[in-house]
């Protein structure tokens, strides 16, 4: 408010004291040089989105419809792209397999973070090094993460299965079975992103009132109670904005599946980017990979407008 | 924070009586077993399962401890598997990122916030408006561009600038060191003006100064997202003589022992354990602070 406001008034009153034209010359003159400087101070910014962020989202939605090689200029091709696609069997293979790990780490990936944050806000003691410990695979680069999970989920002489083994459990696939495939890449997901979560919903649990459970506390409600009608509800903006942005992220998962499993077993971890790198950057089909991108950008949209619509009534 | 007893869900008296203070104890242990063994043990698996004889790391059931120590496999795998040409080529791709990311959005960010230009608050909400665009759906008109930038027609693949220049397009950057300058009183910018200090100098003695916690957010999060990042790496540094760390452990992870291998991905994972180590207040600031306003 105050951006608009400030100049108008400063305007205003210039006009009132000078009104001689050669003066207001000096001061278009003035405005001129301050709006070159600020201009030269932008050009760095306006040259890399221009060319690296505006240009791109304009190109990737018309190469949707065109054929792409890197001899001619591109042709149009109406919505062949799209024929491509949905004749791919692949393509139903890639959402469903995408929703299904979307919906798994929302179980486990929301959740979880969620109720250890709650219960790491009542301990009193090594708050400081649940902390540290719980954040530490965030800074962990996910190639690292991925291939050191990789290792662990060896059904032979792999740390879970020589685990499970001391102590009479059972011996999961992991990564080699169609139905547990999917799970361990959520599994690894969760474990390198949980810190994050676990420690915004601590911050945002810090802010609630201690009279409001006290109060609730006097009125007789129970724990489960207390976590339910005070907690929850306290937190419910933190809550959906990061189940929002998880969504967002986890319908672009790529590194896990790519890394650990390739897409496997029997195409059952093959994702919607997974899928768009195998069109651009296997078989060379830009068009066809980018009409893939055109959908998938269109259903992120939907979240990312109401997470945006969330954070700026909230904020 | 926790020093003095703030009320949280359950009450501080009843932790602190009879079968409260039992649960409470029981419910510590039993976090405090699950968070190292979740956390901190993986860690020492890697890092011992890299000191292991080839022989050792196959055994089942594993040895906890190693029976032969074998820590000269870091050093073999440093100059063996070329991790040190990697290490390299991650610096500068990370270094370069973050400086020109700074270089970019801190004089944009002030020519917004305090020189207020005609057409600003498009510019600025043009820019705005990429911040959630999901960066996969981008990819392939993002990677078309640097195979072949506009106007210029250079191919940028294998080199660092193919990191560098898409990076600095981030208006996250923009909208955080915005919202700080905005802030600054505009009495100090202008006195400085009226001094003759130019916007440059005003900037760089100015304001700068004042905005170490901003910058120090801002680089945190520009040097830690260069130094995670794998697919647009992938994309980019096809030949393996340039790629960073992440992409060519990737790449050989197949091909070679896994002691080699492990101590590889510790090697890679270090320097950001360390820095967090180190930089943890600033760190955790910066990310409840971004995620709960940005």
């Amino acid at each position: 408010m105050t951006a608009v406001d400030t100049p108008r008034t400063v305007r205003a009153r210039r006009s009132e004291e000078d009104t001689a034209p050669s003066r207001s010359s000096d001061r278009f003159r003035r405005r001129l040089a301050e709006n070159l400087t600020a201009y030269g101070l932008l050009g760095g910014a306006l040259v890399v989105f221009a060319v690296f962020s505006w240009y791109p989202i304009v190109r990737g939605v018309l190469l949707g419809f065109q054929q792409v090689d890197f001899v001619g200029s591109p042709e149009w091709v109406g919505i062949d792209n799209f024929r491509t696609l949905f004749a791919d069997p692949l393509f139903v293979t890639a959402w469903l397999n995408t929703l299904e790990f979307t919906a798994y780490a929302l179980v486990i990936g929301f959740a979880v973070p969620f109720a250890v944050a709650v219960v790491l806000n009542e301990l009193r003691h090594a708050t400081a090094y649940f902390r540290l410990v719980v954040y530490l695979p965030v800074m962990l680069p996910p190639i690292v993460a991925a291939l050191l999970w990789k290792w662990f989920y060896d059904p032979g002489p792999g740390l879970f299965n020589s685990a499970l083994g001391a102590v009479g459990g059972p011996q999961p696939q992991w990564l080699d079975s169609t139905s547990t495939a999917m799970i361990s890449l959520v599994l690894v997901s969760t474990w390198a992103n949980m810190g994050s979560a676990t420690l915004i919903y601590l911050a945002a649990l810090q802010t609630i009132p201690g009279e409001l459970y006290e109060a609730a506390e006097l009125d007789g409600a129970s724990v489960w109670q207390r976590l339910r009608n005070v907690t929850i509800p306290q937190t419910r903006f933190v809550l959906a904005m990061m189940l929002l942005l998880q969504v967002v992220a986890t319908m672009q998962v790529f590194t896990e599946p790519y890394v650990m499993t390739g897409g496997g077993p029997e195409d059952s971890t093959v994702t919607v980017l997974l899928l768009i790198y195998r069109y651009a950057f296997v078989y060379n089909d830009f068009g066809t990979a980018s009409a893939m991108s055109v959908l998938l950008f269109v259903v992120l949209g939907v979240f990312s407008a109401a997470y945006l619509r969330l954070s700026s009534r909230e904020g | 924070m926790s020093t003095t007893a703030v009320r949280t869900l359950v009450s501080t008296s009843a932790k602190s009586t009879g079968r409260g203070r039992a649960a409470y104890w029981a419910v510590f242990a039993l976090v405090f077993l699950a968070f190292t063994a979740a956390f901190v043990f993986p860690l020492y698996w890697a890092v011992t399962g890299a000191m292991k004889s080839s022989a050792e790391l196959v055994r089942t059931p594993p040895t906890v401890v190693p029976e032969e120590w074998h820590p000269e496999t870091y050093r073999e795998a440093w100059t063996g598997l070329d991790l040190w040409l990697y290490f390299r080529n991650t610096v500068v791709v990370v270094v370069g990122a973050w400086l020109v990311q700074l270089m970019v959005a801190v004089p944009a960010a002030y020519a917004l916030s305090k020189l207020r230009p005609k057409f600003g608050k498009l510019v600025l909400g043009l820019m705005l408006a990429t911040i959630m665009l999901p960066a996969a759906a981008l990819l392939v008109p993002t990677y078309l561009t640097v195979v072949d930038v506009p106007i210029v027609h250079v191919n940028l693949l294998n080199n660092p600038a193919a990191v560098w220049l898409p990076a600095a397009a981030n208006a996250f950057n923009i909208y955080v060191l915005k919202r700080f300058f905005d802030q600054i009183a505009d009495e100090l910018v202008d006195a400085a003006r009226i001094d003759g200090a130019g916007p440059l100098r005003t900037l760089w003695y100015v304001v700068l100064p004042v905005s170490r916690p901003v910058l120090a957010v801002v680089s945190i999060f520009a040097v830690v997202a260069a130094w995670k990042d794998f697919i647009w790496p992938l994309l980019v540094f096809p030949d393996p003589g340039e790629q960073t760390l992440s992409v060519a452990l990737q790449r050989v992870a197949p091909d070679v022992p896994t002691n080699y291998l492990l101590a590889g991905l510790v090697l890679a994972g270090l320097p950001m354990v360390i820095a967090f180590v180190v930089f943890q207040r600033q760190i955790l600031a910066g990310l409840t602070a971004g995620s709960l306003k940005g």
